[in-house]
């Protein structure tokens, strides 16, 4: 992290770091995680952030909770390039990439307006991932492929 | 080998394999052979429940006349508005409630993917009888069986699909049961009704395709013709159709640039797709086809409810 980013964003006790997301979709990144402020803990969100690598990134510091691999894997097609920090005492304990999974599940809209899932039934959405290198993904249930830009929240 | 379909869902043919698609046609044969007395007790004393959200005539009566060719009977709903829909009930309460009483669920329904969906709900088996411009496995199956029992064969064929190949969900589902064969495809279509490549991404890969907006250069190498509705139905606008209606009608003047043992087939209902000169022709081969249909489910419908029906 920049020196100016740590100025932004004030040291975690315990809890999470996201960094290095696309600058603009850090807001996107806390609504697949479901991230919403209601259990109590401090979350601080940095938007724009100047970085030495990228240029422009946002930060998402969760205090209080450590993000499971399988929760972060669903950033894959959101925020490919962040990175994982758990936070435990003020030190790194773990440093993660994101992995791709093989399914999305609950998070994205299928674009088919006449699939299934977009209904109004009790039904989650579900997108595989078919050919992880091209980043080709198919709908489950109309089992049209779509490319990531298709993807509706 | 053991039987693959009993007790399984039938929601897309990608879920066959060749084995599988052999299988069906082998039991097929052995349905057409049976006496009527021992069809009968292949389904006795089971229900086939039905609901249509959309209209059917082969496939719904083909399929009741199949479960009552097996000794069994056929509940259902075809009237949507004699029912708890009309109400507003949802696609997930239908299907619970048409579970507890039937051994066996058939569903079109409107939406792509609808029978994945049911079948996840349902504990017995669900076929998919049409879903939205996703699939109609059974009518693939029976299309398969029909140019293998035409034909004697389906590998080396040239075959064609015509028509409205955007909303035809029969194409979908055929050109994933051909891609099990080593066989050459020619797509037929007007530009606004082309082939889906968001539906088609792996058949690329398995099959041999070509795509073309006229028969005519064509023609002279089919084995097979299979003419498909322009469907008004799927059309958000009426002009939209009119202007692509009757684009590719298949008369005796094609026929006459085609080879002489050239097989018409057509899922039915046809418009004015193919001309009524065609039906008497010894290339016709649609109404046979509708024939096959109900021998083919009976067949399904007897592997799905038997471990060992034969």
């Amino acid at each position: 992290m920049s020196d100016t980013s740590q100025l932004l964003v004030r040291r975690i006790r315990d809890g999470t770091v996201i960094d290095h997301i696309e600058p603009g979709k850090a807001l996107v990144v806390l609504r697949a995680l479901n991230i919403t402020g209601r259990e109590g803990n401090v979350i601080t969100v940095a938007l724009n952030v100047p970085s030495s690598k990228h240029g422009k990134k946002d930060i998402i510091k969760v205090e209080n909770r450590f993000l499971e691999t399988d929760e972060t894997n669903k950033l894959a097609l959101i925020a490919p390039h962040a990175t994982i920090n758990i936070i435990k005492d003020y030190r790194l304990v773990e440093k993660r990439k994101i992995l791709l999974p093989d399914s999305i599940v609950g998070i994205f809209k299928c674009p088919n307006l006449k699939c299934i899932s977009n209904s109004g039934e009790e039904i989650r959405s579900s997108i595989d991932i078919i050919d992880k290198e091209k980043l080709v993904l198919k709908c489950r249930y109309c089992t049209r492929t779509l490319s990531t830009d298709e993807l509706i929240f | 080998m053991p039987n693959p379909f009993y007790d399984r869902d039938i929601v897309s043919i990608r879920d066959f394999t060749r084995n599988d698609l052999e299988y069906v046609f082998s039991a097929t044969d052995k349905i057409r052979s049976l006496e009527a007395s021992e069809k009968s007790e292949l389904g006795k004393g089971r229900t086939l429940g039905y609901i249509f959200y959309e209209p059917s005539t082969r496939t719904r009566m083909s399929f009741e006349a199949a479960m009552a060719s097996l000794g069994g009977s056929s509940i259902g709903i075809s009237d949507l508005k004699s029912s708890s829909v009309e109400k507003g009930e949802s696609l997930a309460d239908t299907i619970r409630v048409i579970d507890l009483y039937s051994d066996i669920i058939v569903l079109r329904h409107p939406m792509d993917g609808s029978s994945r969906f049911a079948a996840e709900l349902s504990k017995n088996p669900v076929i998919n009888a049409g879903s939205g411009s996703e699939e109609h496995p059974t009518q693939a199956l029976l299309d398969l069986y029909t140019i293998l029992k035409e034909k004697g064969r389906i590998d080396g064929l040239s075959i064609a699909i015509v028509g409205d190949l955007k909303y035809g969900r029969t194409v979908y589902s055929l050109l994933y049961g051909l891609t099990n064969y080593k066989v050459n495809v020619h797509l037929v279509a007007p530009p606004l009704l082309q082939i889906r490549k968001e539906s088609i991404y792996e058949v690329h890969s398995k099959l041999r395709i070509q795509e073309h907006s006229t028969l005519d250069e064509i023609l002279p190498e089919l084995d097979v013709i299979y003419v498909t509705r322009i469907q008004k139905e799927r059309f958000p606008d009426l002009q939209e159709y009119e202007k692509v209606r009757g684009t590719y009608t298949i008369d005796t003047s094609t026929l006459a640039k085609a080879k002489p043992d050239v097989s018409v087939m057509h899922p039915l209902p046809r418009m004015d797709e193919i001309s009524h000169s065609v039906d008497s022709t010894k290339n016709a081969v649609y109404f046979r086809q509708a024939g096959y249909g109900k021998e083919l489910r009976a067949a399904v419908l007897a592997l799905m409810l038997n471990e060992k029906p034969f």
